[in-house]
C-alpha cells in the first residue's frame, strides 16, 4: 500500500443538512491522474477543498504519505507539497504574472519572516517563478498586471503559480473551466506532461479531455462516492452510466 | 521627464528643503516642522498597515500616546534618563501592547478589524484618562528632555531646538528607509501579497496570520517611536494623544497624502498642518467678530476630509502622479 | 452586597443594556444592510440629546420634544445619505469610515457653536418621577423603567419590522441580494436612503429618551459609540439578534464592573469583549 500518497477515509461535510461529501473513502495512488467527475452539485470542489484545507470536514480524516492532515491548515497543506488551482480565479490581480509566480515561488524559500535583504536577491526564487510561467507558457507575458489579461491566461496563471510552489501533488479543479479550444488543448497536453513526474487530482466537466489524460476515475454524486475504477471499468459501469453518463450521452 | 523622475525629483527638493529647515525657519516654524516630521513618521508607521498590508486600525493613536506616558514614567522630575535607556523601554512597551491588541485583532478582517482596533484604543484612553496618578484628563509632563551621551558628555542638547529639529529629521529619514528595506524584502512581498488576496496568500503555503500580528507589531512599535518624539520635543503627554480622534486624524493625513506610498503620509502630515497653521493664523487677520472662529477648526477639518474623500479619494500624490503624467505626454509631443 | 442592591443593579444593567441595543441595532442594520459602518453613529445620538435639551426649552414637554427632534433626525438622516454617503457604496471601507468620521468632526463643532461646552440636564416629566419603593430606604426610578420598556417595545416592533412587512422584506432582499432587488423592481437606493434615516433616528431617538438620566455633554456620542462597537463585535457584525444579546451583556457587565471593581470599571467591557473575540472571533451571533 506505500504507493498510495493521499487517502481519505470516511470524509464527510455537513453544510447544514446538506451532505455535500458524505462519507467518502478514496485512495489516490502516487504518480497517477485521477479524476473525480459527477453532476453539477456532486461534492467536488467541497472535496478539493476539504483536501487543501480550505475547509475543516465535519468528520472522517484525511492521510498524506504517512501523516494525518485532517485539520491542518492550508498553508500546512501547501508546504507539505500539496498545490492547488481554483475553479474560480484566485490570484492577485493587481500584480505582474511574475510577480504573481514570485510570492508563490517565495512561500519555499523557508520562512519569509525576512526584514533586511531584498527579495529580489533570492535566485531560487527567481527560478522558480521562471519556471511556473514557463511550464503554464507565460513567459512572454511576465510583466504584464495580471487583470489585465485574458479570462484564459489568469487560468493559466493560477496554474503557474501552483507550479511555482513545486509541489508533488496536484489538486486540479476545473482547470479547463472558461477556456477556447486552443487554449484547452494547451492545458491539456500541460496536464499530460505534468503527470510524468506529479501526482494530481483533477476536476473535470470536459469528457475529452478527461479521458485523454486520465489512470483512475472516481464518479461522486450527491456527495458520496458512486464508484472508482479505471476508464474502461468506469465507461462500462451501469451503475454509472445510470445515474450519470447515461445523461450526458442524452444530451448529445 | 518620466513620471518616476519627477516624482524623485520632487523628493529630492523636499528632503533638501527639511535638511537646511533651521537656516531659515523662525522658531515657531522650526517647532512646526518637528511636530510635522513627527506626524509624518506616525502617518508612515499606518501606512504600512493600511496601504501595504490592507489593514485599517483605528487605533493607531493608542501606541503614539501610550509611547508619551512610558517616557513620562520613565522620567524623573528631577534629572533626565539617557535616550539609550528611555527609547528602548518606550519601543519595547509599545511592541508588546501591539503584540497583545494585533493577536486580538488579526484573526478578525475588514469593518471587524476596524472597530476592534478602535475598541482596544479606547480601552488605553480611559485607563489613562480616569487613572489620577498618570495625571487623569490633564496628562503628564516630561519635565526632562532625553539626554543624548554618557554620564556628563552630552552629545547632542535635545533642549536646543536645532539639535531637536535634526534628531527627529533623522528619525523621519531612518523611519522612510527601514520601511522601504522592509517592503523590499522578502517579508513586504508577504504582506503586500496578504493586501491584494489573503485567501491565496494563506494557500500559497504564508500563514498569513503570523504576518498580519507581525506587522501590526512593527507599525504599533514605529508608532510608539514617533510618540516617543512628540513627547520628548513637546514636553507633555495627554490622554488626546491616544484619542480616537487622533486616530482618525492620522488615517486621514495617509489617505490624504495617498495610500501606499510612504512619502504621500508625510506629504499629508504637512499639507493639513500647514493648512491648521494658516487657518488659524488667517482667523487671527479676520475682525473681531468671526475671531471665535479660531476654536472650530474642526468644522473645517470634517469638511476638509468629506471633501477630500468625495473628489481626492486617491490622496494628493495621485494628483501629482496625473500633472507629471500630464507634463510627461507635453515633453513626448514636442 | 444584599439582594435588594443585588435587584437594582440588575433592573441598572438591563435598562442600560436595554438603551445599547437601541443605539447598536441601528448600527449594525446600517451595516448589515447597507456594509456602510456609520462612526458618526454616537454623533447622531448625541444631536438627539441635544434636540431634546433645546426643544423642551420650546414646548416644556419632553414627549413633544422627543417627537420633534425624530423628526427633524430622520430628515437630517435621510439628507446625508442622499447628499453624501450615497456616493460611497462602491468604495472601500476606509472611505466609508473616513467620510462618516468627516461628520463627526462637523456635527461637534455645531454642536459647540450652537449649545457651548456647558453640561446641561433635563428634567424626568412629572408623571414619570418618583419612584418604586423597593425597600425602606431603597426604591428605583419610575423613569428607569418607562426607558426599559420603550425599548423592548421598539425592539419588538423592529423585529416585526424587518421580519413580517413588505418594507422589512424589502430590506433583508436587498441586503442579500442586491441585483436581484433592482431585477424585482425593487428601488435599493430609496431603501438604502429610509435604512440610514431609521439607523439616525434610533441612535437620536436614545439620546433623546435617555438624556433626562444622563446629563447632556459634548463628548457623549464617542463615548456611547465605542461601547456599541463593543456591543456589535460580542453579538456578531450585522445581527439584530445580536445586538440586543450584546447590548445585555455589556449592559450588565458595565453595571456589574462598576460596582464590583470600580479601579477597573472601564476596562470591563473591553475585557468581556476580548474573552468572547477568544471564543467566537466573529462574535456570537455572526457569520463566519
Amino acid at each position: 500500500m506505500s504507493d498510495i500518497i493521499l487517502k481519505t477515509v470516511g470524509l464527510y461535510k455537513q453544510f447544514g443538512a446538506l451532505s455535500a461529501v458524505d462519507h467518502a473513502t478514496i485512495d489516490f495512488k502516487q504518480s497517477e491522474v485521477h479524476v473525480i467527475i459527477g453532476p453539477n452539485g456532486a461534492g467536488k470542489t467541497t472535496l478539493i477543498n476539504l483536501l487543501s484545507g480550505d475547509l475543516l470536514p465535519t468528520g472522517g480524516t484525511i492521510h498524506y504519505k504517512d501523516q494525518e492532515i485532517t485539520d491542518l491548515p492550508p498553508d500546512q497543506i501547501s508546504l507539505l507539497g500539496i498545490g492547488r488551482s481554483y475553479q474560480k480565479t484566485n490570484i492577485f490581480p493587481e500584480f505582474t504574472c511574475k510577480e504573481n509566480c514570485w510570492l508563490a515561488g517565495q512561500s519555499r524559500q523557508g520562512s519569509s519572516m525576512k526584514f533586511f535583504k531584498a527579495a529580489s536577491r533570492l535566485k531560487e526564487v527567481h527560478v522558480r517563478a521562471e519556471k511556473g510561467l514557463e511550464m503554464a507558457g507565460l513567459t512572454s507575458q511576465a510583466n504584464t498586471v495580471a487583470s489585465a489579461m485574458s479570462y484564459g491566461e489568469q487560468r493559466q496563471l493560477e496554474i503557474a503559480m501552483m507550479l511555482a510552489t513545486e509541489p508533488d501533488l496536484l489538486l486540479l479543479d476545473e482547470p479547463l473551466a472558461g477556456m477556447g479550444t486552443e487554449e484547452a488543448t494547451e492545458v491539456t497536453k500541460l496536464i499530460k506532461k505534468l503527470s510524468e513526474d506529479h501526482t494530481i487530482i483533477l476536476i473535470e466537466h470536459d469528457m475529452d479531455a478527461v479521458f485523454a489524460v486520465a489512470d483512475t476515475l472516481t464518479v461522486m454524486v450527491n456527495g458520496a462516492v458512486l464508484e472508482t475504477g479505471t476508464p474502461e471499468q468506469i465507461r462500462a459501469s451501469k451503475a454509472v452510466q445510470e445515474a450519470y453518463l447515461g445523461d450526458e450521452d442524452g444530451d448529445h | 521627464m518620466t513620471q518616476e523622475k519627477i516624482m524623485r525629483f520632487i523628493l529630492i527638493g523636499f528632503v533638501a528643503i527639511l535638511a537646511a529647515g533651521p537656516l531659515y525657519l523662525e522658531t515657531y516654524y522650526t517647532e512646526l516642522f518637528i511636530h510635522m516630521m513627527v506626524l509624518g513618521i506616525f502617518a508612515m508607521s499606518l501606512d504600512l498597515l493600511i496601504g501595504y498590508t490592507g489593514l485599517v486600525s483605528f487605533g493607531h493613536a493608542a501606541f503614539f500616546g501610550l509611547a508619551g506616558y512610558l517616557l513620562a514614567i520613565v522620567t524623573p522630575e528631577t534629572e533626565p534618563t539617557a535616550i539609550w535607556i528611555s527609547l528602548p523601554v518606550v519601543l519595547a512597551g509599545c511592541a508588546i501592547a501591539a503584540a497583545v491588541i494585533g493577536w486580538f485583532s488579526v484573526r478578525t478582517s475588514g469593518i471587524y478589524f476596524i472597530m476592534i482596533t478602535l475598541a482596544f484604543a479606547q480601552m488605553f484612553f480611559y485607563y489613562f484618562n480616569e487613572n489620577n496618578d498618570l495625571g487623569g484628563s490633564d496628562g503628564m509632563f516630561i519635565s526632562n528632555k532625553p539626554l543624548v551621551g554618557w554620564g556628563d558628555f552630552q552629545f547632542l542638547d535635545l533642549e536646543n531646538t536645532t539639535s531637536l529639529y535634526y534628531l527627529v529629521f533623522a528619525g523621519l529619514l531612518a523611519s522612510y528607509f527601514l520601511l522601504r528595506t522592509i517592503l523590499n524584502a522578502p517579508f513586504g512581498q508577504v504582506i503586500k501579497g496578504i493586501k491584494a488576496n489573503e485567501h491565496r496568500t494563506k494557500a500559497l503555503g504564508y500563514n498569513t496570520q503570523n504576518y498580519k500580528l507581525v506587522v501590526f507589531i512593527i507599525a504599533g512599535t514605529m508608532a510608539g517611536f514617533a510618540g516617543f518624539l512628540e513627547a520628548a520635543s513637546s514636553g507633555i503627554v495627554s490622554p488626546g494623544n491616544l484619542h480616537w480622534h487622533h486616530s482618525g486624524i492620522v488615517i486621514m493625513l495617509v489617505i490624504l497624502g495617498g495610500m501606499g506610498t510612504l512619502y504621500g503620509a508625510v506629504f499629508g502630515a504637512f499639507i493639513l498642518t500647514l493648512l491648521q497653521d494658516k487657518y488659524t493664523g488667517m482667523v487671527e487677520l479676520m475682525p473681531d467678530f468671526m475671531s471665535g472662529m479660531a476654536d472650530h477648526w474642526h468644522l473645517f477639518q470634517g469638511i476638509f476630509i468629506i471633501l477630500v474623500v468625495l473628489l481626492v479619494p486617491n490622496g494628493a500624490v495621485s494628483l501629482l502622479a496625473k500633472i507629471s503624467q500630464a507634463l510627461g505626454k507635453k515633453e513626448d509631443a514636442k | 452586597m444584599d439582594f435588594s442592591t443585588f435587584l437594582i443593579q440588575v433592573l441598572n444593567g438591563f435598562q442600560y443594556g436595554f438603551l445599547l441595543f437601541l443605539v447598536a441595532s441601528g448600527l449594525t442594520l446600517v451595516f448589515g444592510i447597507m456594509g456602510i459602518i456609520n462612526l458618526a453613529h454616537g454623533a447622531f445620538y448625541m444631536l438627539g440629546a441635544y434636540l431634546t435639551y433645546w426643544l423642551i426649552g420650546y414646548t416644556g414637554n419632553l414627549f413633544l420634544a422627543i417627537l420633534g427632534g425624530i423628526l427633524i433626525m430622520a430628515v437630517l438622516g435621510y439628507l446625508i445619505e442622499r447628499l453624501a454617503i450615497s456616493y460611497l457604496y462602491d468604495r472601500d471601507h476606509l472611505h466609508q469610515v473616513l467620510l462618516t468620521y468627516g461628520l463627526i468632526l462637523i456635527i461637534d463643532d455645531l454642536q459647540k457653536i450652537l449649545w457651548g461646552t456647558d453640561f446641561y440636564s433635563v428634567p424626568v416629566p412629572e408623571i414619570l418621577a418618583g419612584g418604586i419603593q423597593m425597600t425602606e430606604n431603597q426604591e428605583y426610578p419610575i423613569y428607569r423603567l418607562f426607558i426599559s420598556v420603550v425599548c423592548m417595545i421598539l425592539a419588538a416592533g423592529l423585529y416585526v419590522l424587518i421580519n413580517k412587512t413588505k418594507l422589512g422584506m424589502m430590506i433583508r432582499a436587498g441586503a442579500s441580494n442586491r441585483e436581484m432587488s433592482q431585477a424585482l423592481g425593487i428601488d435599493i437606493s430609496k431603501i438604502f436612503a429610509i435604512v440610514f434615516s431609521l439607523g439616525v433616528t434610533l441612535a437620536a431617538f436614545s439620546g433623546m429618551i435617555g438624556s433626562p438620566i444622563s446629563s447632556v455633554f459634548p463628548g457623549m456620542g464617542s463615548e456611547i459609540l465605542i461601547v456599541s462597537f463593543v456591543v456589535v463585535v460580542v453579538g456578531g457584525i450585522g445581527s439584530v439578534k445580536g445586538a440586543f444579546v450584546g447590548a445585555m451583556i455589556i449592559g450588565l457587565a458595565d453595571t456589574f464592573g462598576t460596582v464590583l471593581l470600580p479601579e477597573f470599571a472601564s476596562v470591563v467591557v473591553y475585557a468581556v469583549m476580548a474573552i468572547v473575540l477568544l471564543w467566537r472571533p466573529q462574535g456570537l451571533f455572526g457569520q463566519t
